[in-house]
């Protein structure tokens, strides 16, 4: 049972689950989805990339930053069967770079194992850590999982980026 | 520093104060100015009977005609003086626009010997060498053959941030993302790359680690560690190869003050006399704590015992003297405050330190909270060990025999060996003055526009910006996240978005373990709100809640867009007991009957939803079916 009281200004409001079982008839206005305003996720309505989106942490912005957006941009636009095959000399630049910066992108077994089935990519010999991060585009979720399960690094994915 | 603090907020009342007086002077002259050859006739009649009259009138006519006169020749000669010092500095711009025409900007910072001295020293010098003011840029560079690459800054940078807190660390990296191969320069005073805040006030105090001090890293409730600090150090360049960087960067220049800006001229002077010259401009320059006036007043035996938390050196110093006394007292009941002392109540527990916390409100985060949720808190924090002390406003505090005494206007005495004060932060708005940019004189901090623009060139972001939200008005905010989101968005606009203020940013605070809330858009206490509650189980606690979102920080499930849940393991909570009604629900702060803001209490991973009803809008007639979409009974 539900019950009510006023302490002043202030409503309270008792409820229990069976009284919140009912769908609710709160109004809430339909979402435009190519509103300009809007926080975007990581593919924009137009199909490009949002190299700002959060999920993708310091990916696009750090030393390797301009070789991360070749090789995923690559990737993206891809035409090929094997979507991303001719872009192997890409992600090894961006290996490369990575390598270079360890702390920052630490090479992480696990992680390249399972972002290789998730990208259809030919080249799994560049997956990194956040390679991981490449596969959103297939499936948001799994960018999720990256994004937490990373702990040393990159620090930023768990920054208030 | 606190005399600096000191005297700007004696001179600020004085600065509101003497303006009130220029413009009631202004209207006055004008007046009188309008007034004058009526004001003759009355006067003459107002005075008739006392005789003398005319005498008189003609003086005052006389004494007025010399003033105007006086005043029209003074402005005439600052208007010629302005308009002078004006063509000066144009003919010296573009004396200097031509001198940078000739040279490529990307070899500056290289030591190229050039005989020619204009080609190498278009703009300012080095940070090493003197600093040469503009007018002397004819001068022959100092010794640049000699000097290495690595000593030079960049005396032009395309990006130029100022401060290097969340809200200018966030803008870097939108920059880096939507500009490629951008170059950012930060420039901040303190000694430390850019940080996050809130575990300096929550995850470093629970902390296992004898060395957390040093190491600055905190292991989140789900037992993943992170440092504070947003990149390690191999993330950025050195500002010295800003310039040759070939895909750009971020460079941070440490201990270094920007002490003034040039708005016309584009370019910023530091406190070594070095000036740097921009293209955009980023002012993330934050604030400083607060004191309260009895604590610097005190003198400084009592200063010596005080904190005023913020930074990095604020927490290994309160960290290091809550070790070794009895007795600490922490003075304010907001976030900061509260969140404080139940970090160090906590610690009280293995230790014999004793944890008081006073305010003037009636319950911690009294203005924030409606009482009967601000009652119910301060209960909660009473159990983590604090003696908390409503109602409580200090008198005076002095030092005796080493020891603080604090007396209470109710003539509560308080002896204790250490102070915290929390008492808000004053936003940092030093260069307003020379930058000529609109200070807000309700709210406090830079003016800027709904898109965070303060003039062109010049955005604003964080603590420091009042700024123009679409949705809830004009607002100034300082909490984590919305230096995140201002941040990104200043990065954004600043590479040519124009967007205006739209996401709306979040903030949260854990008091404990069994308190934690998410809160969204303007929560006041002073607002009516309607609460919606539900039984709590052990399930719905700030400590669940992370173990199973697999975050550490929960700003980070709103900023980085995690869709849902994941898969990281979850460790049984303890059974906890919620004997009180307010275990968790929804409250809704109301304005003109529209939601402006929303708590989430206990209930988290629902800030979505909230962010949209915010947004929206709208008149709900029945806010218990708008709780009905929370889905409050459920995890």
């Amino acid at each position: 049972m539900s019950y009510c009281k006023q302490e002043g200004k202030d409503r309270i409001i008792f409820v229990t689950k069976e009284d919140h079982e009912a769908p609710s008839n709160a109004e809430l206005i339909a979402d435009d989805p190519d509103d300009p305003y809007e926080e975007q996720g990581l593919i924009l309505p137009n199909g490009d990339i949002n190299w700002n989106c959060p999920c993708l942490g310091g990916m696009a912005s750090g030393p390797c930053g301009s070789q991360f957006k070749e090789a995923f941009s690559c990737f993206h636009y891809s035409k090929e069967e094997v979507k991303g095959s001719e872009c192997i000399d890409n992600f090894r630049n961006m290996q490369e770079c990575m390598q270079r910066y360890p702390e920052l992108y630490p090479q992480e077994e696990d992680k390249e194992s399972s972002s290789q089935e998730e990208s259809s990519s030919a080249s799994s010999s560049a997956a990194s850590s956040d390679n991981s991060a490449l596969s959103s585009e297939m499936d948001s979720s799994q960018v999720s999982s990256v994004v937490s399960s990373d702990s040393t690094s990159p620090t930023d994915n768990h920054a208030a980026s | 520093m606190l005399t600096c603090r000191t005297m700007w907020r004696k001179l600020a009342p004085l600065a509101r104060s003497s303006s009130t007086v220029c413009r009631q002077n202004v209207r006055r002259a004008g007046l009188n100015s309008g007034r004058t050859p009526t004001c003759v006739p009355a006067a003459h009649m107002s005075t008739g009977p006392a005789g003398g009259g005319g005498g008189d009138n003609l003086k005052y006519a006389v004494l007025v005609a010399a003033a105007s006169l006086g005043s029209v020749v003074y402005a005439y000669q600052t208007v010629k003086g302005d308009q002078q010092r004006y063509e000066a500095r144009l003919a010296e711009l573009a004396s200097r626009s031509q001198k940078a025409a000739s040279k490529d900007p990307a070899t500056l910072s290289q030591s190229e010997p050039t005989a020619a001295p204009s080609p190498e020293k278009p703009s300012p010098p080095a940070s090493d060498a003197k600093g040469a003011t503009p007018s002397k840029s004819t001068e022959p560079p100092p010794a640049v053959a000699s000097t290495p690459a690595s000593s030079k800054l960049p005396s032009h940078t395309p990006y130029l941030l100022i401060g290097g807190g969340t809200a200018s660390f966030a803008a870097a990296r939108s920059i880096r993302a939507r500009d490629p191969g951008a170059k950012v320069l930060i420039v901040t005073d303190e000694p430390d790359l850019p940080y996050m805040r809130p575990p300096l006030s929550k995850e470093l105090w629970f902390s296992d680690d004898p060395s957390v001090t040093e190491t600055l890293r905190f292991k989140q409730w789900n037992g993943k560690e992170r440092s504070i600090y947003f990149q390690p150090p191999s993330f950025y360049i050195s500002p010295t190869e800003l310039d040759s960087a070939a895909n750009g960067g971020v460079a941070v220049l440490t201990g270094k003050k920007v002490v003034q800006m040039d708005v016309r001229g584009n370019k910023i002077k530091l406190d070594d006399d070095t000036e740097i010259s921009y293209d955009k401009c980023l002012i993330a320059t934050g604030g400083v704590p607060r004191n309260l006036q009895v604590i610097e007043r005190a003198g400084e035996e009592v200063m010596k015992k005080t904190t005023l938390f913020r930074k990095i050196e604020d927490f290994k110093s309160l960290d290091k003297v809550s070790r070794n006394i009895e007795s600490i007292t922490i003075i304010g009941g907001g976030f900061l405050g509260s969140e404080l002392a139940c970090a160090l109540g906590r610690r009280s527990t293995d230790s014999n330190l004793e944890v008081i916390q006073m305010f003037p409100e009636r319950g911690n985060m009294g203005k924030v909270l409606p009482e009967y949720l601000s009652n119910w808190t301060t209960e909660k924090v009473k159990k983590e060990g604090v003696k908390v002390l409503t109602e409580a406003l200090v008198k005076s505090v002095t030092c005796k025999n080493d020891k603080l005494e604090i007396q209470l206007k109710d003539g509560r005495l308080v002896k204790t060996d250490h102070i915290v004060a929390a008492v808000g932060l004053e936003p940092n708005v030093e260069l307003a003055k020379s930058a000529g940019l609109e200070v807000d004189s309700d709210f406090g901090g830079f003016r800027v526009n709904a898109e965070l623009q303060a003039r062109s060139n010049i955005w604003v972001a964080g603590d420091a910006a009042c700024f123009y939200d679409i949705r809830l008005g004009r607002r100034r905010v300082e909490h984590h996240d919305h230096a995140v989101v201002s941040g990104r968005l200043a990065g954004e606009n600043m590479t040519g978005a124009s967007k205006p203020y739209w996401h709306q940013s979040m903030f949260w605070s854990d008091l404990g373990p069994d308190v934690g809330y998410e809160a969204i858009g303007i929560v006041d206490s002073s607002l009516p709100t309607v609460g919606v509650f539900a039984k709590a189980t052990a399930k719905d606690t700030p400590r669940a809640a992370t173990e199973q979102s697999g975050t550490g920080i929960r700003s980070e499930s709103e900023t980085e867009d995690t869709a849902t849940s994941t898969v990281a393991p979850v460790t049984p909570a303890p059974a906890v007991q919620q004997k009180d009604d307010y275990g968790k629900g929804v409250i809704f702060y109301l304005r003109d009957k529209v939601v402006v803001g929303i708590i989430l209490w206990n209930v988290f991973n629902r800030m979505p939803i909230a962010r949209k009803i915010i947004k929206d809008g709208e008149e709900h007639a029945d806010l218990n079916e708008v709780a009905k979409l929370f889905n409050i009974h459920e995890d």
